[in-house]
C-alpha cells in the first residue's frame, strides 16, 4: 500500500507557502547549506556542553549519546495553537475527573459507559488508591499528550500520557540553543516564550500540597538515579524549580510523615514530583524487593500527609485500551463534545476487530496495550511479509494485548538531513500542568522521524527533536 | 470469646539505626466477630500513626528512628466470636465483585493451577464448587512448615506440592477466580480445637469467596473447613502483600533472630 502523500507544513500540494511558514521559509532559501551544517556543529557542542544526553535500552553503544536535534523549528499559528489549547485542557480536566471517578464512587463504571472489567481488572488500576482524597482531585499534575496532524485542521490525539511524561527539558532545551543559534531569527518572528515552564510546573506542585501543609510547601523532585535515562531532565527540572533533587535513601518516614536528610538535620516534605514508577515507590506496599522508592511512604501518602505527582495508579487514564473511551469520559464528566478527535483504534481482543486487523495487517500500526515508548510495535506498511506473519503469531496468541490503528500520514515539517532542508514526519507533545487552574505554556515537543518515509519518532528508534514555534497574533 | 496475646520480637545482631513497619494487627466487627478490646504496643509513648486501607484494614505505621538492637510489638485483646458458618457480613466494601477476579503477581495462574481449576467438575452449585476447590487445592499441597516463604506464589507451591496455611489460600483463592469465583486473602487467628485437621497455626490465613445468595463465604483451606468461632479475621486483600500483619524494613542491624509467641486461646465470660 502507499500511503497518500502527508500534508506538509510548510509548503501546500500546489508550492504556496503555508502563512506561518513564510517568514522561514524565505531565510531557508537565503541560507547557504553550509551555513545550516555549521549552525548544526555548534548545536551538537551546545548540547554537549549542557550535558543533555539519552540512554537508549537494549541498542548497545554510546550510552550517553545525544537525541539528534533539527536546526529547523517547527511553526505553529496562534489560531492552530489555541484550538489545540482548548482541546487539551479539556481532555486532561476529563481524565482528572475520570481518574477521581474510579476511584471513589466510580459513576462512569455504573452507568456502563466504561466495562467495569476494563478498569477493574486493568494492571494500571491499583486497588491500593480505591477511596484515596488527593489534594484538589488532581491525579495527572503532569500530563503530556501525544499529538499528530493530518491536515490544515485535521489533529489527532495518539496517545496520552498520564503517569511521568518525559521531554518537557527538551522542550525548553531546544529553545534555549535556538535563541543562541539564530538571535535574528527570534527578532523576526513573535514567538511565544516557553520558559516560565519552571514556575508554573513549581506554582502547581505547590497548589496541591496537602490541606494540613503550614507555611510555603516543600517540593522536592524524586529520581530513580543516574542511571535511568531520564536523568537529566531529573536533575534539569529540579533545577529549574530550584528545589531538591532526591534518591529514596534520601527520604524516610517518621511520624507518618516523609523527611528529607538535609546537612541541617530532617526537613519534613509535602510534595514530591516522583520520577519512579509506581509498583517502585513503596516496598511495604508493592514490590518488597524495590530499593529505589522509600519504605512507607503510600502509608503516608493515603494518610493525606504527602502529595505524590503524578498521583499513584493515574496510568489506569492512559491505558491504551481505555484511550478509546476518552471522548466519551468528556461528554459524561463536562457534557462537552470533545475538541481533539480520537485515532479510530481496533480492539483486538473482541473478535470482529482481531479479524479485521489479521486481514489488514499491512494497511496498520499494531500496538501492545501495556508497552510504550514505540518498543514492540508493528508499522503495517513498512514490515515485511516475515514480520508481518510473526507479528500476526503472536497477536493471536494474547489478542487482549494489542489494539491497532490506520497507519496515519503525519505532517510533515521541513528539517535538515544530509540531503539538505527535505520533508519527514513529525509528533507533538504538549505538556498540560493541573493544580487549582490548569497551565500550559505554548509550546512543546516536537519529535521527527529522521530517516525518510520513516514514521517512527521514538527517541530510542532513531528520531529526533525540534523546537517548536507559536506565533504570537 | 477468644483471648489474644502475640509478641513478635526482633534482635539484631548490630544495632540498627532505623527500622519500620506497616502493622494491620487490628481485627475489626464483622457479623461473626465482636472486639470487646485490642491494644497494639510497641514500646512507644506516642501514638502510632494510622489509616484505614482501601479494604477497611486499620492499618499503623511504626517507625524507630534512632539507634536499637530489639524491637518488640505486643498485641493483646480480646474478641467474641461466633459460628457464622464462615458467612461474613463486613464493613463497607468499596469494591465490586468484578474486581476480586484480578490476578496479582502471588496468585498469577499457570497451566498448572488452571487444571487444578478445572478438574472440578461444573455444573453444581457455586458453593459446591468452592468446597470441591478447596479440596482439590488441599489435596495437592501438604501441610509443610519451612518450605515456603512469605513471597512464594501459588504456582511455586503446587510445583513443590508443599507450603503452610498462606499457600493454601493462595492456591485456593487462583483457582477460584479462574472459575469466575471472586475471592480474597483474609489473614488472622486461629484457636486450636479438637475437629482441626493436623495444622495449627495460632497467627493464620485463610480465604474468602463470594457466593451468589450468600455473600462471603470463608475457606481454611489449610483445614479443609469454613471458619468458625475459633476463627479471629485480622486483615483481608487480594493477596498476601495486602492483607499481611507485618511488612518491615530496616536500616543495619545485621544478623536477625525473630521471636514470635502466639497464645489464642477460649476464655469463659465470668458471670
Amino acid at each position: 500500500m502507499v500511503l497518500a502523500k502527508a500534508f506538509d507544513e510548510m509548503t501546500l500540494a500546489g508550492g504556496a507557502c503555508r502563512d506561518a511558514y513564510k517568514g522561514l521559509s524565505q531565510w531557508l532559501q537565503w541560507t547557504p547549506t553550509d551555513f545550516l551544517r555549521m549552525k548544526r556543529q555548534e548545536a551538537d557542542v551546545l548540547f554537549r556542553r549542557l550535558g543533555i544526553t539519552f540512554a537508549v535500552y537494549g541498542e548497545g553503544g554510546d550510552p550517553e549519546r545525544l537525541i539528534p536535534f533539527d536546526i529547523i523549528p517547527r511553526v505553529l499559528s496562534a489560531p492552530e495553537w489555541q484550538r489545540m489549547e482548548d482541546g487539551l485542557r479539556q481532555r486532561v480536566k476529563a481524565l482528572n475527573m475520570f481518574l477521581n471517578d474510579v476511584y471513589h464512587d466510580q459513576e462512569i463504571l455504573k452507568a456502563g459507559i466504561i466495562p467495569e472489567k476494563l478498569v477493574l481488572n486493568n494492571s494500571s488500576y491499583l486497588p491500593e488508591m480505591q477511596g484515596v482524597d488527593v489534594p484538589g482531585n488532581v491525579y495527572s499534575h503532569i500530563a503530556g499528550i501525544d499529538m499528530v496532524r493530518v491536515g490544515e485542521d485535521d489533529f489527532y490525539v495518539l496517545e496520552d500520557n498520564c503517569r511521568t511524561p518525559s521531554g518537557v527539558s527538551y522542550m525548553l532545551e531546544n529553545r534555549e540553543v535556538m535563541m543562541r543559534l539564530f538571535p535574528a531569527l527570534f527578532a523576526e518572528h513573535r514567538i511565544a516564550p516557553v520558559d516560565s515552564y519552571g514556575d508554573a510546573l513549581l506554582d502547581t506542585l505547590k497548589e496541591c500540597a496537602p490541606p494540613k501543609t503550614t507555611g510555603d510547601p516543600t517540593v522536592v523532585v524524586l529520581t530513580p538515579g543516574i542511571y535511568n535515562s531520564a536523568y537529566f531532565e531529573h536533575s534539569f527540572l529540579a533545577d529549574q524549580m530550584g528545589v531538591e533533587l532526591v534518591e529514596g535513601p534520601d527520604l524516610f518516614v517518621d511520624d507518618g510523615k516523609v523527611f528529607m536528610r538535609t546537612t541541617q538535620g530532617p526537613q519534613k516534605v509535602d510534595v514530591i514530583y516522583r520520577r519512579i514508577d509506581d509498583t517502585f515507590l513503596d516496598p511495604l506496599t508493592f514490590d518488597p524487593n524495590s530499593v529505589l522508592g522509600v519504605p512507607g511512604i503510600m502509608n503516608a501518602y493515603r494518610s493525606g500527609q504527602v502529595t505524590l505527582a503524578n498521583a499513584v495508579g493515574a496510568g489506569i487514564a492512559d491505558d491504551k485500551a481505555i484511550y478509546t473511551y476518552v471522548p466519551d469520559m468528556i461528554k459524561f464528566y463536562l457534557g462537552e463534545e470533545p475538541i481533539l478527535k480520537n485515532v479510530p483504534t481496533y480492539k483486538c481482543g473482541e473478535a470482529d476487530d482481531l479479524a479485521y486487523v489479521l486481514d489488514n495487517l499491512a494497511e496498520l500500526v499494531v500496538k501492545e496495550v501495556h508497552g510504550s515508548g514505540g518498543y514492540g510495535m508493528l508499522v503495517g506498511p513498512a514490515a515485511s511479509k516475515q514480520e508481518r506473519e510473526d507479528y500476526a503469531e503472536r497477536l493471536k496468541a494474547a489478542p487482549d494485548e494489542f489494539i491497532a490503528q490506520p497507519t496515519l500520514a503525519l505532517s510533515t515539517c521541513p528539517t535538515f538531513v544530509e540531503s539538505g532542508v527535505a520533508p519527514r514526519h513529525v509528533d507533538f507533545r504538549p505538556f498540560v500542568l493541573s493544580g487549582k487552574d490548569i497551565r500550559m505554556v505554548k509550546g512543546g515537543l516536537t519529535r521527527v522521524a529522521l530517516r525518510d518515509g520513516s514514521l517512527v519518532v521514538n527517541s530510542s528508534q532513531g528520531g529526533g527533536t525540534k523546537d517548536t514555534w507559536v506565533l504570537e497574533e | 470469646m477468644i483471648s489474644v496475646k502475640h509478641e513478635t520480637r526482633y534482635r539484631y545482631e548490630t544495632p540498627a539505626a532505623y527500622t519500620i513497619q506497616s502493622l494491620k494487627l487490628t481485627p475489626q466487627n464483622t457479623s461473626g466477630q465482636h472486639v470487646l478490646s485490642w491494644s497494639l504496643d510497641c514500646g512507644q509513648d506516642a501514638t502510632i500513626p494510622s489509616f484505614v486501607d482501601s479494604f477497611g484494614n486499620l492499618t499503623h505505621t511504626f517507625v524507630i528512628n534512632r539507634e536499637h538492637s530489639d524491637v518488640l510489638i505486643r498485641v493483646t485483646g480480646k474478641v467474641e466470636t461466633t459460628d457464622v458458618s464462615g458467612i461474613i457480613a463486613g464493613p463497607h466494601d468499596p469494591f465490586p465483585l468484578v474486581a476480586y477476579l484480578r490476578e496479582t503477581e502471588l496468585t498469577q495462574p499457570n497451566e498448572a493451577l488452571e487444571d487444578l481449576a478445572w478438574s472440578v467438575a461444573e455444573g453444581g452449585k457455586p458453593l459446591d464448587l468452592a468446597h470441591a476447590l478447596m479440596a482439590a487445592v488441599r489435596d495437592r499441597i501438604d501441610y509443610q512448615e519451612g518450605e515456603t516463604q512469605v513471597e512464594t506464589t501459588a504456582a511455586q507451591a503446587l510445583a513443590q506440592g508443599s507450603g503452610v496455611c498462606q499457600d493454601h489460600a493462595h492456591a485456593f483463592i487462583c483457582c477460584a477466580r479462574v472459575r469466575g469465583i471472586p475471592a480474597r486473602y483474609v489473614s488472622g487467628y486461629l484457636q486450636a480445637s479438637d475437629n482441626m485437621d493436623e495444622v495449627y497455626e495460632a497467627g493464620h490465613a485463610w480465604a474468602e469467596a463470594y457466593i451468589e445468595d450468600l455473600g462471603w463465604v470463608g475457606f481454611d483451606v489449610a483445614n479443609r473447613i469454613c471458619p468458625s468461632e475459633s476463627h479471629l479475621r485480622v486483615a483481608v486483600g487480594l493477596d498476601y502483600r495486602e492483607a499481611a500483619p507485618i511488612r518491615g524494613l530496616r536500616l543495619g542491624g545485621g544478623a536477625e533472630k525473630l521471636d514470635v509467641t502466639v497464645r489464642v486461646v477460649q476464655e469463659n465470660i465470668q458471670q
